[in-house]
């Protein structure tokens, strides 16, 4: 894909250097330049695919759709966290610095271990939680709930995270403690609790109330600068504190 | 080599690998037989292709809409070679997966009355597509996996790439996977399983599909005696970015954007899908809400007349929404609006988008019977991966996403059926299984040094079946294309993977791809080759075939593997209880037809 993209209007040659790390040949990660040639259109994934085709076949990196949706190619790109195919390299001006995502252990190359991300996601239950439905689900007579298009609204935009991790490598406090629940967890924690469909919240809070679900956010806000979809977890983060406050504050009362 | 035992094993974690898991636990639960489900993927599960589905997923759901309906619009877009008993089942149990995925949290698009709203798509009779904004299929994909985390009896095994089938006697006992971090073998004993492991669109250069999207499942299949049906018929979608191919949705058609040639014509209307509706008046099977094959036919004829323009390299036609205005175009469009932006730099607020057509979607695959079970007991197969005879020579916008559903449902179900009623297989077998696995792997990595390039293989690869299997064929393209896959299968022997790390060898895992698509690429050439007719996605340019020809080709083909020989074609009966093939006809001829 990558080499057949680049034919069109005028070609230049960039300079990039990729953090490689290699655990079977050598201990510690080094850095590796490549030259490489690009055009107005090339993005980070297509210069990476270039590589791995025509100069270094054994560069490892993660990728799929190549249209900034399904969320595999997050890689740092000078120090910031961004997805592959939706940088494009026309934006810098000399050495490009390529690193794996930061705060997550490295398995290889750009490749970094995912699972505690996965872990955090499944841990504040992201599913639709409604335990005594008005109308339970009957494939005989299907019937939806009803939704307006502002209780809608009122999530969607928490509904659109693509799991990329950019926001845990831009936030401090998961670099310092990977135990945080981070952005995208607590963000899809409040996506379902801003749902009016979902009874959940109650069996959520327990998770998001603990030191390391909302209260070690410090709101550095960095996530939602990173987000390739927009969807402001920090936001999401913060109205979870008040939510978690609440819950808190009637637990008190109520003994 | 690790072992491990599962009563269903399910590969493939997209929409139809997610259903196909629910369903076979919900199933296992309502029938108190607890039972363990693993399921597969080469990636984590929300990476899936299905992510990037857009338009949405159809099922009858207005008072005015009917089954009969939509079995027609399916059965007549699909050109009749459609079995027409597995249609009849997905327009009844349509509309009930959809809910059920509302009931899961599906943020679908509704209505101010708080209901489900449904879009307009291409071939189908009236608007019955629900949608979730313009991408769908990410929403589905996510509220599938999001959903699965509910059962603790389904495992997952995220970045395994599952190398082939344990197969004994005829019926299926497990796979052998490797574990992408480790390089370690995995042999998974089941005693049943479900192939969901989407198409190959990656056979061709220019397509709309993720790297992943490589046919893996397909040549598993094959390679074990399954035969893979129809795989001539490749959808090529109408409108896809140059450079790059990626989608831009059906679903800015079903909203009223239209098609123009360069000199701002709506072509369309010359090629039977006429007379031009008004604009912003979009009307169903009209214009640009005819089905995709026809549409990028359309495109072809137009290049071949010069009345194309240009961006970059790429021969492009315009589609327009600028009509809808921006408020329309934001709520309903907005993920078009971000790629269109990111990749050519074009504000479809404020221009038309320069597209063209793209490989988009497989609709032959591994045979199944209507209950998605294929010639090997115990294995089945759902979604893209599978021809269960839904789509026949061209599958309609919106109906795959349901495909998936009802069709993931089905599998998942009927694997728990049969793994309720089975033992597992000796582990022996499977380790022998997995003994040849390991050398064949041992080979490919031995450091040798590689006297064919993968990348050489693979590029001469994808450009053949451009070139011999595009929009519109020949008997000498295709019959080019055909020598080619064969003689590429042969070099593939020769094939080396220079990286011999254990951990995270992606250029083993590129070799390994390449060598499904050469396999079942073959099978595509041949289908083509041999299919002297035109229907669907099929067209041929060749004297006497460019019509549709029901007295010799209204038949599946199917292709056998031969091993290192050449595949041998049979062909199947289609199932045609219901109606009996007619004129497949649209905008104003079609009007008095009953489709």
């Amino acid at each position: 894909m990558s080499t057949d993209q680049i034919t069109t209007k005028q070609i230049t040659t960039k300079h990039i250097s990729v953090k490689r790390y290699l655990p079977d040949s050598s201990a510690e990660p080094y850095w590796q330049a490549y030259d490489l040639p690009v055009d107005d259109s090339t993005s980070l994934l297509d210069a990476l695919n270039h590589i791995k085709e025509e100069l270094d076949s054994t560069l490892s990196y993660r990728w799929s759709c190549r249209m900034a949706i399904c969320g595999s190619c997050g890689v740092m790109v000078n120090g910031i966290p961004k997805l592959g195919c939706k940088t494009f390299l026309r934006d810098y001006e000399g050495e490009i610095r390529i690193e794996p995502l930061s705060h997550f252990p490295v398995q290889r190359d750009l490749v970094v271990d995912m699972e505690i991300f996965l872990e955090h996601l499944a841990a504040v239950k992201p599913y639709l939680i409604d335990d005594n439905p008005v109308k339970p689900y009957d494939p005989q007579a299907p019937e939806t709930y009803q939704q307006s298009p502002e209780q809608l609204a009122r999530y969607k935009q928490f509904a659109n995270c693509i799991n990329c991790g950019l926001c845990y490598s831009a936030c401090p406090q998961f670099g310092l403690n990977p135990e945080f629940l981070g952005p995208a967890a607590l963000t899809l924690a409040h996506r379902y609790n801003l749902d009016s469909r979902d009874h959940g919240k109650k069996q959520r809070m327990a998770e998001l109330n603990r030191h390391d679900g909302v209260w070690s956010c410090t709101f550095v806000g960095f996530c939602s600068k990173v987000c390739p979809k927009h969807v402001d977890p920090a936001a999401a983060v913060n109205q979870g504190k008040v939510e978690a406050a609440k819950h808190t504050l009637i637990a008190l009362f109520k003994g | 080599m690790q072992q491990r035992d599962f009563d269903i094993v399910i590969v493939g974690g997209g929409g139809a690998g997610l259903r196909a898991a629910i369903g076979a636990a919900e199933h296992a639960k309502e029938h108190n037989t607890p039972q363990r489900i693993a399921l597969l993927s080469k990636v984590y599960p929300m990476r899936s292709h299905t992510v990037a589905a857009e338009g949405g997923a159809a099922a009858v759901t207005s008072a005015e809409d009917t089954h009969q309906a939509h079995f027609d619009d399916t059965v007549s877009g699909g050109d009749w070679l459609v079995e027409q008993g597995v249609v009849d089942y997905f327009v009844h149990h349509a509309y009930q997966e959809l809910v059920q995925m509302e009931r899961w949290g599906c943020p679908w698009s509704r209505k101010d009355d708080g209901q489900v709203q449904v879009r307009r798509f291409g071939g189908m009779k009236t608007a019955r597509t629900w949608f979730a904004a313009d991408k769908t299929g990410f929403h589905m994909l996510h509220t599938l996996f999001q959903t699965s985390l509910k059962y603790p009896e389904i495992e997952r095994f995220d970045e395994f790439f599952v190398l082939d089938l344990a197969v004994h006697e005829g019926a299926v006992i497990g796979v052998i996977a490797l574990q992408i971090a480790t390089g370690e073998l995995t042999l998974l004993r089941a005693k049943a399983v479900i192939l969901a492991t989407g198409g190959a669109g990656r056979l061709f250069r220019f397509n709309t599909n993720a790297g992943i999207v490589t046919g893996d499942g397909m040549a598993m299949a094959y390679r074990h005696g399954v035969a893979l049906r129809d795989m001539e018929f490749v959808q090529y979608h109408p409108t896809g970015l140059p450079g790059s191919g990626i989608l831009i949705t059906e679903a800015c058609r079903g909203e009223g954007g239209i098609l123009l040639n360069k000199d701002g014509y709506r072509y369309l209307q010359d090629y039977g899908l006429g007379p031009e509706t008004p604009l912003g008046k979009p009307e169903n099977k009209y214009m640009e809400l005819g089905p995709r094959d026809k549409l990028s036919q359309a495109f072809w004829q137009e290049q071949q007349a010069g009345r194309t323009g240009k961006f970059g390299d790429s021969d492009v036609v315009y589609l327009d929404l600028r009509h809808l205005g921006e408020k329309y175009i934001l709520e309903r469009l907005p993920f078009i609006c971000e790629l269109a932006k990111a990749y050519i730099n074009v504000d479809p607020v404020k221009e038309p988008i320069p597209i063209r057509p793209a490989v988009h979607y497989t609709m032959g695959g591994i045979e199944t019977d209507p209950q998605c079970e294929t010639s090997i007991t115990g294995l089945y197969a759902a979604g893209e991966c599978a021809s269960v005879g839904l789509h026949g020579a061209n599958r309609l916008g919106s109906n795959s996403l349901t495909e998936l559903l009802v069709f993931g449902r089905l599998a998942g179900e009927q694997a728990s059926k049969r793994a309720a009623q089975t033992e597992w297989a000796d582990m022996h077998l499977l380790e022998a299984q997995g003994d040849r696995q390991q050398a064949k792997l041992l080979r490919l990595c031995d450091g040798s040094g590689s006297e064919e390039s993968w990348v050489a293989l693979k590029h001469a690869m994808v450009q053949a079946m451009e070139s011999g299997c595009g929009i519109y064929r020949t008997e000498e393209g295709m019959r080019h294309s055909l020598e080619t896959m064969r003689q590429l299968r042969a070099r593939f022997n020769k094939v080396r993977v220079n990286d011999t790390s254990k951990i995270f060898n992606t250029e083993l895992l590129e070799c390994l791809e390449l060598e499904c698509g050469l396999d079942i690429a073959e099978a595509s050439c041949l289908g083509a080759l041999e299919r002297r007719e035109s229907r669907g996605a099929h067209q041929r340019l060749d004297e006497g075939m460019q019509k549709r020809d029901d007295v010799n080709y209204l038949k599946h083909s199917q292709v056998f593997y031969q091993g290192d020989g050449h595949a041998e074609l049979h062909w199947q009966d289609v199932d045609v209880q219901f109606s009996a093939p007619a004129e497949r006809a649209y905008g104003d001829a079609g009007k008095g037809s009953k489709a």
